[in-house]
Formats: structure tokens, C-alpha cells, sequence
């Protein structure tokens, strides 16, 4: 059954795209009007409009006066609910939507900002499987938590705004399809070989001698607790830590596309992005060389966050 | 979508799904059988503390044994489930049954439309303004649980604030209710039964034992309201008659119905006309200002000039009527006297001897004979009281020689009693006296508890003559009212102020019976006779109904569609001054900006030019030089607007 319903709206949408809205995407921002809220009776709605009927077949049936007008009141407060329902989603506008970074595989995190001039109440979103409740006053954020599986530019998927304010009678709805996409980061390898480095780098990393206790110095604070030589501070007024001699600065990686030939593609790529996860962690510094862009040598998450950007991106 | 309906309910939604069976119980409460009340308020009160103390779930073994139990209960005590009162007490009885199971949205959705419902029901057996706006206040809390439902709302802090969104949408729900109301056609016949007639009310009937009548005689509800084309009788003379009993069995006095009759005849000396409204009786008896001329439509003039309906009174009836309030009934006895004699044998030896000892004492002067039983009456130690003592088999004996004590239909029926023995057709009429009239609303208003009976004796030349033996008793039941004859007998809301408040307030009943429970499919028919539309039918009102739908259907667009942008104060300040600058000539174009139209307001204003530059200057700055407007630069700008002068320069 249910199959077949989405097989019919989905049919229905090719066949009716200004009817349905569900095709062009829009530019942000997008302010929910008139013209594209669309409002139905939810069943509840209408078990309740039999219900009215009954009550007033019934009084007009017992002559009863009494029973009448405040069963054509009840009738109108549910027909005056259908105008409320509209009114939560009338004026709604998304301003904007920040997007987190992902790697593909594991859900992204957006974030939507909508705002209107009115307070609303009891507004829903729903988004690839995912129902959100808010009320919003002014503004509100609300965090979505979009499922990813490729590494790119992936559209974002259409937005339904609902609600069925005040008594749960109406449904109003509108589809938002805002033209906006955000990138997926490629998933790194699981395990691999470190980077094949010139010869005399591998030279220079290997483990120095002297790298020995060098002396003891006061403590200073944010040195770790186990740096902190405690037999000889006992014999001491203060705290004495043990200075290591300085280790030489981490090797630069330069990861290069081309040094990986026998790798396939999208290998290649998780490769790359495993070292640039693993250069980040280890604080090194590195640069990138990809087929048409290089990104030289630096550090830091906006530097990593422009090398995965510029690896999501590879044709 | 789906997975809402199955949301478990909130501590808030459920203490308003508890609030509307709370409104759905105690609405239904005074007609609902005692132990069925104080069975499921607790039932409700004890439930509501399980889930929110508790938070427990009631367990099947404990639900379906009291489903059980309320079927069989109503089942044994009304004899059927279905009915009117059988329906409503199941109604009631099954909400209070569905709190017990109450757990997730669409419970409590379900519960709570079918409580709107069963409020709706409480008219059925009560239509008074007061009930109908309890009723409508009863739907608060339905409404706000229902409200309170939807996920993602702003519940505010105190639970009551819940019912006043309700309160505003039923507000705004009411022009079009009315609307509804008035050109909703109505049926002209049932589609299906009436409701059923077997729930018995307290109100005359066509029998009467002693002491029958204490139930009615504290039912204070209205019984009928009456006005008068002129002055109204004074309070003696407000005798309403119902019944004309003639055969007494020795227990109970009855009234014979016999139809194709012709009634008797009356000599009348003085008429009165009056409409009576009539509150349902279930019972087919209309009660009458003393003797009445004529029946109303839909009812027959019996024998003894007793007025019957067609049908049972199942709703308000009016009715229009002329009496005769001085006059002679039945001139002539004829041959029928015998069945004004008639005494059951072997009943009360001891008051049909003394009977018989007035005639012999007295011969031919019924005259003095009535004023005899009259004085035994008066100062023979009786006492009037609404809890008298139980009488024996010889009625009349005991109440005369014993016990000394009752109330109207003891006297009346012991008064009929003594005068057939002495000889003297008599017989005993039921029916009302007095009632608190209302100088307001100019009209009379009898309640139950102004039911009375008293007798008529049939003397030779002035036909049959009234005689109340309980006004030679206590005569304040007659000048007074029921009340004031027995102080202390009554409950505490029939007596003193209150008593005087309900009275005055009763013309607010009186104008809701008369413009809403009266407007019927004849009133309405003549509902568009001010428009010229003589006769409103079916099809006019629907036509005018789908008009006025639409309309108010319009009204609530035009109010959503509204969008009221924030008006900015420099937009506001250039309006004003674009309307000055029409008024002498310079209307802004389309799509001209506002440094534009300055300029050339400046131009074709040459008196005014260095006033205009400088407004465009300021107003230029503030809508682009600075993020944010100042207060003190938007202040210049107003005054400078305000100040610039639109007197037509004289060329």
C-alpha cells in the first residue's frame, strides 16, 4: 500500500511539477507564502468532521437549540484551525544553511537558520528521514543531521516545513528545495604505508642520540606530571622536572597524486586523505600536489579543511 | 508522521485530558445515577494519580473487569444500553474507561473528541442558558489537551493559561456559529425517534395519593411562565388548573381522559387572555388559568373543560389562551351528578359518618356545610407540613381524627371526601397556584414547587365553586407561595435571598427559551420577513447560509493573507511628505527614486527649495550613509516633515 502511494506521488510530481513544487531548486532565502503552502485534513481531522457530523444530525434531529449552535461552534473553531495551521507556516523564511564537515560515510551536521517576524509554534521539518519539532521566536537554528555516502558535492535533499497547529485537524505543508549543496570530504583508507620520503629526510628522522635526559629545571606549569622527577624533587624546595633534550621538528610531507601510480583512483584519494589525516594529528606540516591544483606547504584544520576540500572535489 | 500518533503523552497533556473528563463528568453528573458518579470520580481521580505518581500503566485484568462491571450496571439499571439516559451514562462511563488506557497521542485524541461529544449529550437532558454555557466552557479543556498534543509548542507555565487559546478560537468561531444557527435548515419531521419519553420526570399527574406529591413539591425547576395581555389576576386568583379528578378508590383520587365529548358549558363574566410557555412535562396535560374558553391548536377541550394535547409536551410549548376568571361551570348538573358522589365502600366510616351529621345538622344549606369543614380545618389543630405522617387503610379517617397533619392534596382530598358524604358533588383539581412574578420581564413564573390541589363543590345556582380547604389552613400558601408555608422545610436554596436572586434571574431563562430553544422551523421561516422574504424556504437558506460561509470564510483569508511588514520610520516620514507634495502638485512617479522626486519637487517648488534639499539630504543619510539610524537624526527628520508647510503658494 504504502508502496504504491509513494509510487503515485512520485508519478504525480513528474507529472505535475508546478503543482507539486517538488522539482526546481531555489535560491536562499526562501520565505514560505501563500502560493506554495498547501493544507489537507489529517485523518484525525477526519474522524473528527464525522463526529461533528453525527453531533449535528443529532440536533437537528432532537430539535435541540442548545446542542446546535455550539456544535456549529465547535464547527467552525476546526475550520478556524485550518486557518492557524497555515498561518505557523505562513511568513517562515529559511535564511540560511551552514554546512559541517563530514568525511563520506558518517553524518554531516547542518545547521538551518530560519526566521520569521511572528512567534510560531509546533513547526516541523522533516528531512531525509529525519522529523524535527521547534518553536521559534525571531529566529531559530535547528541542527540536521544529513547521512552522507560520497565523497563530493551532494545536493542538499528537498525540506518539508509542516505543521498541524493548533488541534492536530489540518496538516499545512510546503516543500523547500533550497539550491545548495554541501561537500563530502573522501573517506581515508583504514590502514596503508606511510609516505615513501626522500632518502635524506628518512635519514634525518631516524632517532637521535643525545635525545637523553638533559637536565632538571624547575617546574613550570603545563609541563606533564610525568616529565616530573620526583626522587630528586623530593630532596628539593620545589618541583623539578626533567628537560629533555628538544626533538627536531617533524618532517614536512610533501604528499604528491603522483607519486601513487599504481593505485586507482579513488584509492589514490583515500590514500592522500589518510596522510593528511595522519600529518594533522602529528602536527606536521605538508603541502599537497594534485593533477591541476597544488596547495603548498602548511598546517592547521582551515589548511587540512582546503586539502580534503580540494580531494572531495577530484573529477 | 505515523510515529507521533504513538508519542507517549506528556505529564501537561494528560492532566488536560484528565481536566476534560473531569468537565464531561460533573456536566453529566445530575442525571447520571448517584453510585455511577461516585463510582467513576474516583475511578478518574485514582488513575490520574497512578500515571503521574506512579507513572504506571493499568493492567488488563483490572480494565476489562470494570468495563464489565459498567456494562452490566447500566444494563441492570436502566433495563437497556440503549436510550437516552442508558447512553449517556455509558458514554461517561466508557471516557472515564478510556483514561484507563490512556497512554499515547492518539488515545488521547480519540478520548478527547468523544468527550466533546459526550458534552454535547448533556444538552440533551438540560437546555438552559446555564447548562448550554457550561457546556461551552466544558469544551476548554478538550481543546486544550488536544492543543497541547502537538510537539514543539511553548507550554506556558500555569496549566490554565492552556484554556484560553481555546477560549479565543471559539470566540472567533462564534459569528459563524450564529450564522449556522439561525439558516441551518431545521427538520421538519425526526429522522428517527424522539428522544424517549421513558425517563420519568417529576410533574403532575393525572393521579393522586396523599403525599405524592412531596417529590414536586421541592423540584423548584420551572414549570411554566406565563404572561398576560393586561394586568395579572392577583395572587389569589392564580389558580392553574391541570386535572379534574372525580373517582376515588379510597387511596388515590384519578382523572378519567374521555375524548368526543363536548365540554361543559361556562358562563363567563370575566376573561383574561395570557400566553403560557410551557417547559416539557413529557405528559399530554396543558395547564390552565382557571376555566378556559377554548383550546389552543394542537389540543382538545375535554368534558370538564380540561385542556389535552395531541402529543406529549417533549419540548417547549407555547401556547395562547382566554379564561374565564369569574364565571358560572356548569349551571346545570343534570343527570351525571351521581359521578360526583361516588365514595368507594367500606373506606372511612368515621368521616363519612361526620359527613353525614353536617347534613342532618345543617338540611339543605351546602352553603354551611362547606364553611363547617372549612372551620374544622381551621381550628380543629391541623397542621400543614410537607412530612406528614404515613396514613393507615382508612386514609381520611387516620388524617382527620389522628395524625391532624399534611399538606394540599391531604386537605383536598379529605375536604371531597367530607362534602360527597354530606352530599355535595365534589371533586378535586390539581394544577399550580401562585408563582413569583417577575415585574421585569412582566410575567409569571411557576415553578414544580407551586404544585397544588384543592377542591370544587357544586352548589345550586353558581355551578362549581373553588374551595381550597389548605388556605383555611395556612393561608400564606396562597397569598405567598409554596416557601413561605413551611419555613425550614425546604432545602437551603429554596429559601430567603437566594430564593429571590434565582427568581430575578429566571427573566434571563425566560428570554433564552423564548429566542433560542423556541426558534423552530415556523420561526425561522419568517426569519427574512424584514428583507422583504416572506417565506424563508430551504433552498433561500441555504443559499444564504453558503453565502455567509463564504464570507466569513473571506474575513478569516483576508486576516491570514495580512502581512504586516515593520514599518520603517524614515519610509514612513518620506510617505508623509510625498503626500504634502501631492497636495501642492509633485505626486512621486513609479519607480522614482527619492533623491529623483526631491530634486524635482525642488525644481517645481522654487519657494521651497532649500527646505526640500535639506529634508533629502537628511533622509538620504539616514536610509544609507549609517548601518543603524540614530533617534535624534530620525527625530529632525520627522519635525522637518512635519513642519514643511503645504499652503498653496499665490502665484
Amino acid at each position: 500500500m504504502r508502496a504504491v502511494l509513494r509510487r503515485f506521488a512520485e508519478r504525480a510530481e513528474r507529472r505535475l511539477p508546478a503543482l507539486t513544487r517538488l522539482r526546481q531548486p531555489e535560491p536562499l532565502p526562501i520565505e514560505l507564502g501563500r502560493r506554495r503552502i498547501y493544507i489537507l485534513p489529517t485523518a484525525f481531522g477526519l474522524g473528527f468532521g464525522v463526529l461533528l457530523l453525527v453531533m449535528l444530525v443529532g440536533a437537528l434531529n432532537y430539535a435541540n437549540n442548545a446542542a446546535l449552535p455550539l456544535t456549529c461552534m465547535l464547527g467552525s473553531a476546526a475550520a478556524a484551525s485550518m486557518l492557524l495551521a497555515f498561518r505557523a507556516l505562513d511568513g517562515l523564511c529559511l535564511r540560511s544553511i551552514r554546512a559541517g564537515h563530514a568525511i563520506a560515510g558518517e553524518p554531516l551536521e547542518l545547521v538551518l537558520d530560519f526566521a520569521a517576524s511572528r512567534p510560531r509554534e509546533a513547526v516541523r521539518l522533516d528531512c531525509a528521514g529525519e522529523s524535527l519539532a521547534f518553536a521559534l521566536q525571531g529566529s531559530a537554528e535547528l541542527r540536521l543531521r544529513l547521512a552522507t555516502t560520497r565523497r563530493g558535492w551532494q545536493p542538499l535533499p528537498r525540506l518539508r516545513l509542516w505543521s498541524t497547529w493548533p488541534l492536530g485537524l489540518f496538516r499545512a505543508w510546503s516543500w523547500l528545495h533550497p539550491q545548495h549543496s554541501v561537500l563530502v570530504w573522501p573517506r581515508p583508507e583504514s590502514a596503508g604505508p606511510p609516505p615513501l620520503l626522500p632518502g635524506d629526510a628518512r635519514e634525518r628522522l631516524r632517532p637521535q642520540a643525545g635525545e637523553e635526559l638533559a637536565a632538571l629545571r624547575d617546574y613550570r606549569r603545563g609541563d606533564a606530571p610525568r616529565h616530573i622527577a620526583w626522587k630528586a624533587s623530593a630532596r628539593h624546595h620545589d618541583l623539578l622536572v626533567k628537560d629533555f633534550e628538544r626533538p627536531e621538528p617533524r618532517e614536512t610531507w610533501h604528499l604528491d597524486w603522483h607519486a601513487l601510480r599504481t593505485l586507482d583512483r579513488e584509492a589514490r584519494i583515500a590514500r592522500l586523505a589518510r596522510w593528511l589525516g595522519e600529518a594533522e594529528a602529528q602536527g606536521r606540516r605538508y603541502s599537497l600536489q594534485l593533477p591541476n591544483e597544488r596547495i603548498d606547504v602548511g598546517s592547521g584544520p582551515s589548511h587540512y579543511a582546503r586539502c580534503m576540500s580540494a580531494l572531495a572535489v577530484l573529477p | 508522521m505515523t510515529s507521533t500518533a504513538t508519542t507517549t503523552l506528556d505529564a501537561r497533556s494528560f492532566d488536560l485530558v484528565a481536566l476534560g473528563l473531569v468537565a464531561v463528568l460533573a456536566l453529566h453528573a445530575p442525571h447520571l445515577p448517584w453510585w455511577l458518579s461516585a463510582t467513576l470520580a474516583p475511578i478518574l481521580c485514582l488513575r490520574w494519580w497512578q500515571r503521574r505518581h506512579r507513572r504506571a500503566r493499568t493492567p488488563v485484568w483490572l480494565k476489562l473487569p470494570l468495563l464489565a462491571a459498567l456494562l452490566l450496571a447500566i444494563v441492570s439499571w436502566y433495563g437497556s444500553l440503549f436510550g437516552q439516559a442508558p447512553g449517556a451514562a455509558l458514554a461517561v462511563g466508557l471516557l472515564v474507561m478510556k483514561l484507563l488506557e490512556t497512554e499515547s497521542v492518539r488515545d488521547a485524541r480519540v478520548g478527547m473528541s468523544f468527550a466533546c461529544f459526550t458534552l454535547m449529550a448533556a444538552l440533551l437532558f438540560d437546555q438552559s442558558l446555564t447548562a448550554t454555557t457550561t457546556v461551552a466552557l466544558g469544551l476548554l479543556p478538550p481543546l486544550a489537551a488536544l492543543r497541547s498534543l502537538e510537539p514543539g509548542r511553548r507550554p506556558p507555565a500555569a496549566w490554565w493559561r492552556e484554556l484560553l487559546p481555546g477560549l479565543g478560537l471559539l470566540a472567533a468561531a462564534l459569528p459563524l456559529a450564529l450564522l449556522a444557527f439561525l439558516l441551518l435548515p431545521r427538520l421538519n419531521s425526526p429522522l428517527w425517534g424522539a428522544p424517549n419519553t421513558g425517563e420519568q420526570r417529576t410533574g403532575l399527574s393525572d393521579r393522586m395519593t396523599p403525599a405524592g406529591f412531596t417529590q414536586l413539591l421541592v423540584d423548584d425547576s420551572p414549570a411554566l411562565r406565563v404572561s398576560f395581555d393586561g394586568p395579572p389576576p392577583p395572587p389569589g386568583q392564580r389558580y392553574f388548573r391541570a386535572f379534574v379528578m372525580s373517582h376515588y378508590d379510597g387511596s388515590s383520587w384519578t382523572y378519567r381522559d374521555v375524548a368526543n365529548q363536548p365540554p361543559v358549558p361556562v358562563e363567563a363574566g370575566q376573561t383574561i387572555r395570557y400566553h403560557v410557555s410551557l417547559e416539557p412535562t413529557r405528559q399530554r396535560v396543558l395547564p390552565t388559568l382557571d376555566v378556559p374558553l377554548a383550546a389552543p391548536p394542537g389540543a382538545n377541550l375535554r368534558r370538564d373543560r380540561v385542556v389535552i394535547a395531541d402529543k406529549p409536551v417533549d419540548s417547549l410549548r407555547d401556547y395562547t389562551l382566554d379564561s374565564a376568571i369569574r364565571y358560572r361551570l356548569e349551571p346545570q348538573l343534570g343527570q351525571r351528578s351521581a359521578r360526583w358522589l361516588q365514595l368507594p365502600a367500606g373506606f372511612n366510616p368515621r368521616t363519612l359518618a361526620l359527613g353525614r351529621s353536617w347534613r342532618a345538622r345543617y338540611g339543605n344549606d351546602d352553603d354551611a356545610i362547606v364553611q363547617a369543614a372549612l372551620a374544622l380545618f381551621h381550628d380543629g389543630g391541623f397542621r400543614y407540613t410537607l412530612t406528614p405522617a404515613p396514613l393507615g387503610r382508612d386514609a381520611m379517617d387516620d388524617f382527620l381524627f389522628d395524625t391532624h397533619e399534611g399538606f394540599c392534596e391531604h386537605y383536598s382530598s379529605a375536604f371531597t371526601v367530607l362534602m360527597r358524604a354530606a352530599g355535595i358533588p365534589a371533586r378535586v383539581v390539581t394544577g399550580y397556584q401562585g408563582g413569583y412574578w417577575n415585574a421585569m420581564g412582566h410575567y409569571l413564573l411557576v415553578r414544580n414547587s407551586d404544585a397544588h390541589a384543592w377542591g370544587e363543590v357544586w352548589l345550586a345556582g353558581r355551578g362549581w365553586v373553588r374551595v381550597d380547604p389548605t388556605a383555611a389552613v395556612r393561608p400564606q400558601r396562597i397569598s405567598l407561595g409554596a416557601a413561605a408555608a413551611v419555613p425550614g422545610q425546604l432545602p437551603w436554596y429554596q429559601s430567603g435571598w437566594l430564593q429571590s436572586l434565582r427568581n430575578h434571574w429566571d427573566i434571563v431563562n425566560r428570554w433564552w427559551n423564548l429566542s433560542v430553544n423556541g426558534f423552530d422551523a415556523l420561526r425561522q421561516r419568517g426569519l427574512l420577513k424584514p428583507f422583504g422574504i416572506r417565506e424563508a424556504d430551504t433552498s433561500k437558506l441555504v443559499l444564504l447560509l453558503a453565502i455567509g460561509c463564504a464570507l466569513c470564510m473571506a474575513a478569516g483569508l483576508a486576516w491570514v493573507w495580512r502581512r504586516r511588514e515593520p514599518e520603517d520610520a524614515a519610509r514612513a516620514a518620506l510617505r508623509q511628505l510625498e503626500r504634502k507634495l501631492a497636495r501642492l502638485g509633485v505626486a512621486r512617479r513609479p519607480g522614482e527614486g527619492p533623491r529623483d522626486y526631491l530634486q524635482r519637487a525642488a525644481h517645481a517648488l522654487p519657494a521651497q527649495r532649500d527646505r526640500l534639499t535639506e529634508l533629502m539630504h537628511r533622509y538620504l543619510e539616514l536610509r544609507y550613509a549609517r548601518p543603524g539610524p540614530t533617534t535624534e537624526s530620525l527625530r529632525a527628520l520627522r519635525r522637518a516633515v512635519r513642519d514643511f508647510p503645504v499652503v498653496r503658494m499665490v502665484k
